[in-house]
């Protein structure tokens, strides 16, 4: 009974896409489609944030008079974490909601499963936030393209301040997961390249979202090292920073720590976030540029509430597909290709390209150590690292990117 | 030396956090027999309701301790309003339904706690006079770990003397040993009952809400806490208090040392923990063999008879819908069904050793993920074809079947769901640990059909023609010589022995042959998406497939086919519609639970029967 039921629903469902298939095709001309697929329940810390500044982002488009005549239009669907739910979704949103090109993504994994869905499919994929180098490198591919600056980029920055220090004996912690692993590897591949007087002496990989802070913080200070590189966040960071600060794991050394500025993950620190770490970040009430002052007060304005970063990569990231349609003027996927690679385009952060010898962009982070001010973290002395600056040479792209 | 003696404390304090919410875990169980799903989220709701109160109430000794008792207590209330409203009208429901209906409320509170409280992570104010640290060995520990190493052993005591010294206790314990004698002997179950889950759900509440000076509370509390706090209980030998303490301060100290000798065990230690110890001790380390799991001795799930004609008569115009109808439907809608299909394999396959086999898998997605890391990784490394990728998927999965099943069927009830659990998980991380062979959680990438296959519509009739036949198979085998001898071992082991059935040897096949029929439906998804990743092994899918056969109903052979069918369908629809679909599909499982307690099949047989005035 029920399968026959299901199975009359899909059908009826596949009419109605016959039967409104040429609606579909008139209103061609006006709107663009956006098909936006993100672990929105299972990181709403994150993400909530980040769809504010997209609705913003493309409201204010639309206001402007769309791209090129065209109002945008964003068809958001909720992956739940899941890489397989992601590539069952894709497929819905090109097949049924008749999507002109796919974004979003946080999760690394499953970031790469709709990039092979993409290039599969020869869609166009605009990744927003997955850090993992593999989507534009080892598994890189025509059809995807990726905002935020990665795993290695980030490492990079830090390593320059890393390497300044006078420490010499390392610890590392970080999640054991692909981010986590590749983090500590470029940390220590880049900062031995810098100071080959480092020497690491301890390694812990708590099970993301499941730390045993108490024992970890043990036995990283078992170790004695004089500086310690964190690639914990989220959950794992709060617990990681309140069992060192009570253990004395942070008093007379220095802690690098990657994403540690970031409000999602400052905040909820509140008056007990660590002081004096070097960290990549944003400090957003600090940053007085007129891109980010405008974006801020818009974002102010329209939620009550102040940006996170997953905000601004949000917001960026339709503004860069805005960037490439009035660039392009269609929505043919080759010619959106064609026209993401070397697309520049004015990020909250400044200018910002997408390479075309890797579809990575150039947008950047900041880099600075943490303070306390009024009985909250925020982030001192900070730079806006920019990303074009922390990219390997052009022939070890070429290396770590299949050349087809 | 120092250093081992403060890593031996740090052991101390975690394990004293995870007995709190075990111990409540293993009373509920103890008497109710109820794999309570959402004891995590009871914890979680403690941490909440205390970051709540302790933030609202005044600072200070009161407004903090307090706020953790008024935490606790209220997180027990929610204990009985969940046991009267839902879990109370279905204990007669058979085994590990109860389960489905918890399943529910995990959902509900995700949502409702997202909700409430914010996506943000909230940060709990310290304990008041145990902020700091006491310096033993030169180095500082935190007073407040101290305070929670203490508090373990105080909890555990507390209880012994409850359950020995107590009038209340004495029934519980009764009621734990033989819950229908306790009945005829005229003590009110139901406010046993409901007492039992209000002292569990407090547990859970006061586990929670003492973490609140430790850790942030967040919205992935309930299922971090909930595997392991299931292994406590289940290493510790369920409805053992003095186990579950052993067992916590077991993994607590394994895990304080092991990060030592290998940072990256973290994964999997708890895991190899229980299957070691589920081998060696298959009642767990204090666990008593209990008597026949359900419905007493001798008491036989009703017999398979052929389908009635209605039936036969339905299901031929669903299959000749599934063949002629496809071609006019979408590309989307052609995957959905793709997906479909595949998921009534696996549900099928998981039905086996379930309904007719009379086990229960907590890790059959095990099978599933093999079956697709099998397809996959000849496909990378051998460059395979898809024809032999689909063939080699059941026989990898079939050979880990093997393996992992001579251990798993010796076990009986929920040790054995466990131990399963335990042998996906183990290899959940060596999919997930080993990045130079399986690609780690990034996966294997571009596993995609042939050519010729490629199409949606060619594919949609590859799989169609593979599941069906396969679950074809699965049902003339459950009404071969085989089935009866599996029916025949599930009713009664001591009789279908006495007959000359090996019942050892029937289960162990039984579980083998799930397992290839699992890997089928895993070759095939990994075609099908194009790509394989450690979720598939995870602990999320094989809830998955036991949510299928559950809400399909466990003793009727469409049960799963319609639980397959009614799950995928609900959540594909309720993912697109609504931002709440945790929500929704879990106040739609609880109503299921609440009308249908014997699945959709049971509830549609019983009407079915009712009708003909006999069975």
């Amino acid at each position: 009974m029920t399968a026959w039921v299901i199975g009359r629903r899909q059908i009826l469902a596949g009419a109605g896409a016959v039967l409104a298939a040429p609606a579909i095709g008139r209103a061609q001309g006006d709107v663009i489609r956006i098909g936006e697929i993100n672990s929105y329940t299972a990181q709403p810390a994150f993400l909530l944030p980040y769809r504010n500044a997209w609705t913003l982002a493309v409201e204010q488009v639309n206001a402007a008079g769309g791209v090129n005549g065209r109002r945008l239009e964003t068809v958001f669907r909720d992956d739940a974490g899941r890489p397989e739910d992601a590539v069952r979704l894709a497929g819905e949103l090109v097949n049924a909601e008749k999507v002109h090109l796919l974004s979003g993504g946080f999760l690394s994994h499953v970031g790469l499963a709709i990039a092979d869905y993409a290039n599969q499919n020869r869609r166009l994929y605009v990744a927003s936030e997955p850090l993992t180098d593999a989507l534009v490198w080892s598994r890189g591919n025509r059809y995807t393209f990726r905002l935020r600056a990665s795993t290695y980029m980030q490492c990079a920055m830090l390593v320059e301040e890393a390497a300044k220090l006078p420490a010499k004996r390392w610890a590392t912690v970080a999640p054991n997961y692909e981010y986590g692993q590749s983090a500590v590897r470029w940390f220590k591949e880049l900062l031995g390249r810098a100071r080959p007087d480092v020497t690491f002496v301890a390694e812990q990989f708590p099970a993301l979202g499941r730390i045993d802070a108490g024992a970890t913080v043990q036995a990283l200070a078992a170790a004695n090292p004089e500086a310690i590189f964190n690639v914990t966040f989220a959950a794992d960071l709060t617990n990681f920073v309140r069992q060192g600060l009570t253990r004395g794991l942070f008093e007379r050394r220095r802690v690098v720590s990657l994403l540690t500025g970031e409000p999602e993950y400052l905040d909820p620190l509140q008056d007990e976030a660590p002081e004096n770490w070097i960290v990549t970040g944003y400090p957003w009430e600090q940053v007085n540029t007129p891109e980010h002052a405008s974006f801020r007060d818009a974002y102010r304005r329209r939620w009550n509430d102040y940006p996170r970063l997953g905000s601004v990569v949000g917001y960026d990231t339709v503004m860069a597909i805005a960037a490439m349609l009035r660039k392009t003027n269609t929505t043919d996927t080759e010619a959106m290709v064609e026209g993401m690679k070397g697309l520049q385009f004015q990020s909250v952060f400044g200018p910002v390209e997408f390479r075309a010898i890797d579809h990575q962009s150039t947008m950047g982070a900041f880099v600075g150590r943490t303070v306390l001010r009024n009985g909250r973290g925020t982030m001192a002395d900070w730079r806006y690292a920019d990303g074009k600056n922390y990219l390997p040479p052009d022939d070890v792209v070429r290396a770590l990117r299949p050349q087809s | 030396m120092e250093n081992l003696v403060l890593q031996a404390l740090s052991g101390l304090a975690s394990a004293s956090s995870l007995f709190l919410v075990a111990s409540g875990l293993t009373v509920i169980f103890g008497v109710s027999r109820i794999v309570n799903f959402a004891h995590g989220s009871f914890y979680m709701l403690g941490a909440y309701l205390a970051w709540t109160f302790v933030t609202t109430l005044p600072r200070g000794h009161l407004g903090f301790w307090g706020g953790v008792l008024a935490a606790a207590l209220l997180v027990g209330l929610i204990g009985v309003v969940v046991e009267v409203l839902l879990l109370r009208r279905i204990y007669r429901a058979p085994e590990l339904f109860q389960l489905l209906a918890t399943f529910g409320v995990v959902l509900i509170v995700q949502d409702l706690a997202l909700l409430t409280w914010g996506a943000q992570d909230l940060l709990g104010p310290r304990a008041p006079g145990l902020r700091g640290g006491t310096e033993i060995f030169g180095m500082r520990f935190p007073d407040y770990e101290l305070f929670l190493i203490g508090v373990g052993p105080v909890v555990l005591g507390l209880l012994v003397l409850l359950f020995r010294y107590t009038r209340w206790g004495t029934l519980v314990r009764a009621a734990t040993q033989d819950r229908e004698m306790v009945g005829a002997l005229g003590v009110n179950q139901r406010m046993l009952f409901t007492s039992v889950f209000f002292l569990g759900a407090f547990l859970a509440g006061l586990g929670g809400a003492l973490q609140l000076p430790r850790e942030s509370v967040n919205l992935h509390m309930d299922l971090a806490i909930i595997a392991e706090a299931f292994v406590v209980v289940v290493v510790g030998g369920l409805g053992s208090l003095t186990g579950a303490a052993l067992a916590a301060l077991l993994i607590g100290e394994l895990h304080a040392f092991g990060i030592l000798v290998l940072p990256k065990i973290t994964l999997v230690l708890v895991f190899l923990v229980m299957a070691v110890v589920l081998v060696v001790r298959p009642h767990g380390l204090m666990g008593k063999a209990t008597g026949p799991a359900h419905g007493g001795a001798g008491g036989a799930e009703p017999v398979i008879g052929p389908a009635p004609r209605p039936l036969v008569h339905l299901g031929i115009a669903a299959l000749v819908a599934a063949l002629v109808l496809p071609p006019f439907a979408g590309d989307y809608a052609l995957s959905v069904l793709t997906e479909i299909a595949i998921f009534i394999l696996f549900a099928a396959s998981l039905h086996l050793i379930m309904g007719p086999g009379g086990m229960a898998s907590f890790g059959h997605a095990a099978y599933f993920g093999l079956g697709a890391y099998g397809a996959a990784l000849a496909a990378k490394w051998l460059a395979a074809p898809m024809e032999l990728g689909l063939a080699i998927a059941p026989f990898a999965a079939g050979l880990f079947g093997l393996i992992f099943g001579w251990f798993c069927v010796r076990l009986s009830g929920v040790y054995s769901a466990m131990l399963t659990l335990a042998f996906a998980q183990i290899a959940w991380s060596v999919t997930f640990q080993w990045v130079e062979v399986t690609g780690g959680d990034n996966g294997i990438l571009g596993v995609w059909p042939e050519p010729w296959a490629a199409p949606k519509l060619v594919y949609y009739y590859l799989t169609l023609a593979l599941c069906l036949g396969a679950t074809l198979l699965l049902r003339r085998i459950i009404h071969a010589p085989f089935g009866y001898a599996l029916r025949a071992q599930r009713d009664s082991a001591l009789r279908a022995e006495a007959i000359g059935i090996d019942a050892f040897r029937i289960r162990w096949l039984a579980f083998a042959l799930a397992a290839v029929m699992a890997g089928i439906a895993g070759g095939l998804f990994a075609y099908a998406k194009g790509s394989v990743f450690p979720t598939f092994l995870g602990i999320p899918r094989s809830v998955d497939a036991l949510l299928m056969v559950l809400l399909g109903g466990v003793q009727t052979l469409s049960g799963p086919i319609i639980g397959a069918l009614a799950f995928t369908g609900l959540q594909e629809q309720l993912v697109r519609i609504t931002d709440l679909w945790r929500l929704i599909l879990g106040l739609v499982i609880v109503a299921l639970v609440l009308f249908f307690p014997q699945g959709l099949a049971g509830a549609a047989r019983a009407r079915w029967e009712a009708r003909r005035g006999d069975a």
